[in-house]
């Protein structure tokens, strides 16, 4: 016997169900209660930086839209700084980097404007102090890459839930135009199947001269979108 | 600037993705493994809420929808807690969003159809940010259990969505509150997706006498546990602490 340890357990993930819009998003489950609901803007009016759209549709095993799915998103402003006191310097007043997603419930459709993230600075390797060069970019076959060392090319978190999801998903939008940053890309370049790192990278496109990316996510089969343990 | 980490998912106490007694899983689960991440700025960093985002009768669900001099329907409760880390300490401040049936176990929701009439003073969204001491509390009517089609007949325990957010994204989580004492909880293909009978008991609110408001409200008390953080040894400091 050994002393217990006095950690407590998280409290464990249940499904966000059909309905998740009643609290997450009243207004699309068909009702007005709050004075505002939140997750509908993201960037707020000042934030500089390109403006986007980011469309798609979550993809079931079975090839058929997610029509009940809620997605939230989570991204830095355009000099790669989030709106929270650990991520050094600072974000236009307004700009909150934070947004709800939701889908049109006939078909599966997604869609949210916002601006482009910068390029994120990555963490230092714990215990080495400042940026150092690569040690093993990509990882060996034990999975023990070293992260630490290049800056993140631009991206979106999502966390995705929905009915028949029991634990939130986590996955990254990246996008087409950043070639060169999504090469050196720490987290891309930890997919050690080349042919599965695409499934992360939004296409850029244009709609009445509007900058809007593609970015279908698929929850299983083919192409089966990469999801991430954070 | 502090870049500690948050303690790895305990997998083996989460829901696996794929549970074929819970169907819609079924073709909603990524086959490949997830991939896993060292934290960085993107995960150990998440939206902070204040309490400009909310007003004060948004945690009160027998009121915040119904008309004036009216309230909700029901059995009324308080399910109140703590938001707590893995290491037991407060997370203040936190944002905590709870939604649910109403006393007839029928959701305000364009695609609920269930016979269960509507109550017209019941909304069922509430959200409230947790106080220095990690403390929160929603004032509602007890949700009614309702059918499902899963098997042919299936039924919900009665139980609350509650989500979220903690200080980091990588904290973010969606639960439900069951009660003690249904009887439903343990036929539940959605609650029997938890691996662990001690994880599915940690979702049961235990009625809470000392918490009642006499002649009014019965309560449940409901702590809620998130990731905890790590404390980092970084250039021979220790951070997080």
């Amino acid at each position: 016997m050994a002393q217990k340890l006095d950690y407590l357990k998280e409290t464990p993930s249940q499904t966000a169900g059909p309905y998740v819009h009643i609290g997450l998003a009243p207004g699309a489950a068909g009702f007005d209660i709050y004075r505002s609901e939140l997750g509908w803007d993201i960037a707020g009016p000042n934030a500089a930086g390109e403006r986007i759209r980011v469309e798609g549709v979550v993809i079931d095993g079975t090839g058929n839209p997610v029509k009940d799915v809620l997605i939230e998103a989570w991204q830095a402003n355009a000099s790669g700084v989030y709106a929270h006191p650990e991520s050094e310097g600072e974000v236009e007043d307004g700009f909150r980097g934070w947004g709800r997603v939701i889908t049109d419930f006939e078909t599966g459709d997604w869609g949210f404007d916002t601006v482009k993230p910068g390029q994120v600075k990555a963490r230092r390797k714990l215990g080495t102090g400042p940026l150092h060069e690569p040690a093993n970019a990509g990882g060996d076959w034990l999975g023990r890459a070293d992260e630490a060392h290049e800056d993140m090319a631009p991206h979106i978190n999502l966390w995705i839930v929905a009915r028949g999801i029991n634990i939130g998903l986590n996955t990254r939008v990246y996008f087409d135009d950043e070639a060169e940053a999504n090469a050196k890309d720490p987290v891309l370049n930890l997919i050690e199947w080349q042919n599965r790192r695409p499934t992360l990278i939004a296409k850029r496109g244009e709609r009445d001269g509007k900058v809007v990316y593609r970015f279908d996510i698929r929850l299983q089969g083919e192409n089966e979108t990469v999801f991430f343990d954070i | 600037m502090s870049q500690a980490e948050f303690y790895q998912r305990d997998r083996e106490r989460h829901p696996p993705a794929l549970t074929p007694d819970y169907k819609t899983s079924v073709a909603r689960s990524p086959r490949n493994a997830l991939i896993s991440l060292q934290q960085s700025v993107s995960e150990i960093t998440g939206p902070v809420f204040g309490h400009n985002d909310i007003d004060p009768i948004d945690n009160d669900l027998i009121h915040n929808y119904a008309k004036a001099g009216e309230s909700a329907i029901g059995e009324r409760i308080i399910v109140h807690g703590r938001v707590l880390d893995e290491n037991g300490r407060p997370v203040a401040g936190t944002l905590v969003e709870a939604w649910q049936a109403n006393a007839g176990g029928r959701y305000r929701h364009k695609k609920d159809t269930y016979l269960a009439p509507i109550d017209p003073n019941f909304g069922g969204c509430g959200r409230t940010i947790t106080d220095e001491n990690g403390y929160y509390f929603f004032r509602t009517v007890k949700p009614g259990a309702y059918p499902w089609r899963n098997w042919v007949n299936n039924w919900r325990p009665a139980h609350i969505h509650m989500s979220i957010f903690g200080t980091s994204f990588s904290q973010r989580l969606i639960t439900q509150c069951y009660f003690e004492g249904d009887p439903l909880i343990a036929k539940c293909p959605i609650v029997k997706t938890i691996p662990t009978q001690d994880g599915i008991d940690s979702l049961v609110a235990a009625l809470d006498l000392n918490a009642t408001i006499p002649l009014d409200s019965i309560a449940y008390k409901f702590d809620i546990v998130l990731r905890g953080r790590r404390s980092t040894l970084f250039e021979n400091r220790l951070e997080g602490n």
